[in-house]
């Protein structure tokens, strides 16, 4: 080999790790959340969080929203991979269509008296989140946001008596006219 | 227009209308009602094998030596799980597969019923597709979807999971008249616009190279015509994957031989210096990209797939045309016909002196003997005297596949029938049994390891029962060889458990099944034994004593890339190889 040089790349490649969020659109039949689950753990790939309800009852279809983690490379194998399961319609990377809506719940129980409990109230307040339970030691809250403003709450919560936590995972769309 | 029946008859009726002649199957409590149905009519013949992976090996040999979908139905439970090895297996290699598995009755399910797993849970992984029915009315649709599924796209094994009270029940059955299905669609036409960059691309080439694999097989005997076509019409260099083999044919002057691990020394070097490289229907194994930043350092790389997962999973691609095999290969010839493209003679030619003094090292070169058989000399013997005549090979896994692969030359698609992907020994024998059936006048060789074949001995059986005269040729080393040379590479020849112990005598052990047993351990017998071999219309395990010591070369360690092959040193030029010394810390963690 004279005339070419070598350019072996370096050993180790690093690419830099995004987050996707994924919208697909499948077949509600039995074991269908199974095979998805199935895909990511038996490829190792990540799962953030996974959102699944059916949507359309009379044609059985669910809509599964899943926020993952990986490099470009990893993200088009998982589309790829879903897209190759059966009862799957669509795979839509929401990331790449753009800026999408995406929303989380959560409810967040929080227990003191005093000045915490107080200062719980304001902190809920601050953020909008809603009161959905009362007792003379606790609160359920109920904030929708980004999975960024829930991350927030939560943390300040913890300092006021935060005793539990139920979140919903991301469900997300598209924006303007255009539908899936 | 519909009948009605009941679920095990439908299973049949099923069967009848796709036209499937025999399945392979063992009995039990789940799938009584089916074989029942089976005992009341003769279209469809039963195979009885002896254990259940046999089973689903055997319909992989029948599928891939014919093209045809292979069919097997098993019990319940242990039934199912004996099966998860063959479907792996056809998972890995994208054989068309459907299984029947029978369940206990819906109304059981969960609760631990004797036999009772859950087959669809545990098989989720290891097929293309699999079902549970749930109702009779679902089972007609199901029964023809995995056949449709099984066979479309990149073919895979597909499990439907058939619970005994479904089995009973009656229903109505019709024959679905459209295989339309509302979200599996597989792409077969490539993009024309991609094809037309490739055809550019291939006509701007200076040193092209086709990589042809198992996609190009199991897109039918057309693509392997028009791959030879198109090969012609450009006049570049051919090598082919472990699963390609016989695509192209081995005897032309085009061919480079296999790629790879144990590959040619001119194909590998090939795949290492090319500009232009041409991926049809091959998967960049790890097998055969070698080190992966080292592999195919100059190319520009088209990738033919019919599977979209397959592009850019391992190896990135400037050209990715996904469709099949077939379909994309006429687009090209058509294409490269209606352009003839200008192509730069005196480099092609250069790079064909380049590879013709690649050749002329003669990779595949090893010292004879006049004592001993040399396993290279067993399979090239076997080769030259079976070659006139329609000749089918499996294999077991190990150095004895791999010697194969290198020494029998196949010049058509659909000959050569071994375990890539999974590497499962014990696959030769059952997918002998299954060629056999699809080709009862063809000879049909299982090239074995002395290991490997008592994997699944006991289909030696059903050889026996339905009269199918497969040969078993042993290439017996007393080793689990490549286990053997592979502690030679990693750990210091300590041959941990790699001795074939307390081994049968074979000669016996053919006799006591009801065949015949020939031992042969002299090179100047060693044709003649073959012969008797061909010559005997019954199943024959031959028990071919070989040099214990060989090593299967060329080699590409773990790690390592094309251009770093360990050579067979047959001329004494640079004494023997020290395996010992060539795998770096970071190449012992691959496999
Ligand atoms: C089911 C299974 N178990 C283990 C292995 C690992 N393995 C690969 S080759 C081999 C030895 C095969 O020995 P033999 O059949 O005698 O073939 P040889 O290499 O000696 O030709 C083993 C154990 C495998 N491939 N498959
Ligand atoms: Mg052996």
């Amino acid at each position: 080999m004279t005339q070419m040089s070598t350019i072996y790349p370096p050993a180790t490649r690093v690419e830099p790790i995004s987050r996707h969020t994924l919208a697909v659109v499948v077949d509600n039949e039995p074991g269908v959340l199974a095979r998805i689950a199935g895909l990511f753990s038996g490829r190792g790939y990540n799962i953030e969080s996974l959102t699944v309800t059916e949507t359309e009852h009379e044609s059985h279809i669910s809509r599964v929203t899943i926020v993952t983690t990986g490099t470009d490379s990893i993200i088009e194998q998982i589309k790829a991979h879903l897209e190759k399961l059966v009862p799957v319609h669509r795979v839509v990377d929401l990331t790449l269509t753009g800026d999408a809506v995406e929303r989380e719940l959560c409810l967040v129980k929080v227990v003191g008296k005093g000045e915490q409990r107080v200062e719980a109230m304001r902190l809920a307040a601050a953020f909008g989140a809603r009161t959905m339970d009362a007792s003379l030691t606790s609160f359920v809250y109920e904030l929708t946001g980004t999975t960024e403003e829930i991350e927030r709450f939560i943390k300040l919560m913890t300092v006021v008596g935060l005793a539990e936590v139920s979140r919903t995972g991301v469900a997300a769309m598209a924006r303007g006219p255009e539908g899936m | 227009m519909s009948e009605m029946m009941t679920g095990a008859e439908m299973v049949i009726r099923t069967l009848q209308d796709q036209g499937v002649e025999h399945i392979f199957g063992y009995p039990g409590g789940a799938v009584l009602p089916i074989y029942d149905a089976i005992f009341h009519q003769d279209q469809v013949k039963h195979i009885l094998v002896r254990h259940e992976q046999g089973a689903v090996h055997a319909a992989e040999g029948y599928a891939r030596s014919s093209g045809k979908v292979g069919v097997v139905l098993v019990t319940s439970g242990p039934g199912a799980t004996n099966a998860v090895t063959g479907l792996t297996d056809a998972m890995m290699d994208s054989i068309p597969i459907v299984c029947i598995t029978g369940q206990v009755a819906t109304h059981l399910i969960g609760s631990d019923a004797f036999q009772e797993c859950d087959t669809v849970g545990i098989t989720r992984h290891c097929t293309k597709h699999n079902y549970l029915v749930q109702s009779i009315e679902d089972l007609p649709r199901i029964l023809h979807e995995a056949f449709y599924v099984a066979s479309t796209g990149r073919p895979g094994p597909v499990v439907v999971d058939l619970p005994k009270d479904i089995q009973f029940k009656m229903g109505s059955y019709t024959r679905p008249t459209s295989n339309q299905h509302k979200t599996y669609r597989p792409t077969v036409k490539g993009d024309i616009d991609k094809i037309r960059a490739a055809i550019e691309l291939m006509a701007s080439a200076k040193r092209p190279v086709f990589y042809t694999g198992g996609g190009v097989i199991n897109s039918g005997p057309h693509a392997s015509a028009l791959l030879r076509e198109l090969a012609r019409l450009t006049g570049f260099p051919v090598t082919s994957t472990l699963m390609g083999l016989g695509a192209y044919p081995a005897a032309d002057r085009q061919f480079l031989g296999m790629l790879g691990m144990h590959g040619t020394y001119e194909s590998n070097l090939a795949m290492h210096e090319c500009d232009v490289m041409i991926n049809i229907g091959a998967r960049f194994d790890d097998r055969i990209t070698g080190r992966l930043d080292a592999f195919s350092p100059y190319s520009k790389r088209i990738h033919v797939d019919i599977d979209p997962s397959s592009i850019n999973k391992n190896v990135k691609v400037e050209i990715p045309i996904i469709g099949d095999c077939a379909h994309v290969l006429e687009d090209m010839v058509r294409l490269w016909r209606q352009t003839a493209p200008q192509v730069d003679k005196v480099a092609l030619k250069e790079w064909w002196t380049k590879i013709d003094g690649w050749r002329g090292r003669d990779c595949l070169a090893y010292r004879p003997s006049d004592e001993i058989i040399k396993p290279q000399y067993a399979v090239q013997r076997l080769y030259e005297l079976t070659k006139d005549r329609e000749t089918f090979i499996t294999t077991e896994v190990g150095q004895h596949q791999m010697w194969a692969a290198q020494y029998f030359k196949f010049e058509e698609p659909n000959h050569w029938m071994t375990s890539g992907g999974l590497g499962t020994m014990g696959y030769g024998l059952p997918a002998a049994i299954g060629t056999q059936l699809a080709h009862p006048k063809a000879l049909v060789v299982d090239i074995a390891g002395e290991a490997s074949i008592l994997m699944n001995m006991q289909e030696m059986s059903t050889a026996v029962q339905y009269r199918l005269p497969v040969k078993i040729f042993i290439l017996n080393n007393e080793y689990m060889g490549m286990v053997r040379q592979w502690q030679e590479l990693l750990h210091g020849g300590r041959y941990s458990e790699s001795y074939s112990q307390s081994l049968p005598d074979f000669v016996k052990l053919a006799e006591a099944y009801g065949g015949v047993g020939i031992r042969c351990d002299k090179p100047g017998d060693l044709d003649a034994a073959i012969l008797e071999m061909i010559n005997v219309d019954r199943p024959v395990i031959f028990d071919c004593v070989v040099d214990k010591t060989e090593n299967c070369f060329p080699m590409i360690p773990s790690g390592k890339g094309h251009n770093e092959m360990l050579l067979n040193d047959y001329l004494n030029e640079t004494g023997p190889v020290d395996l010992g010394s060539v795998i770096d810390e970071k190449g012992k963690m691959l496999v």
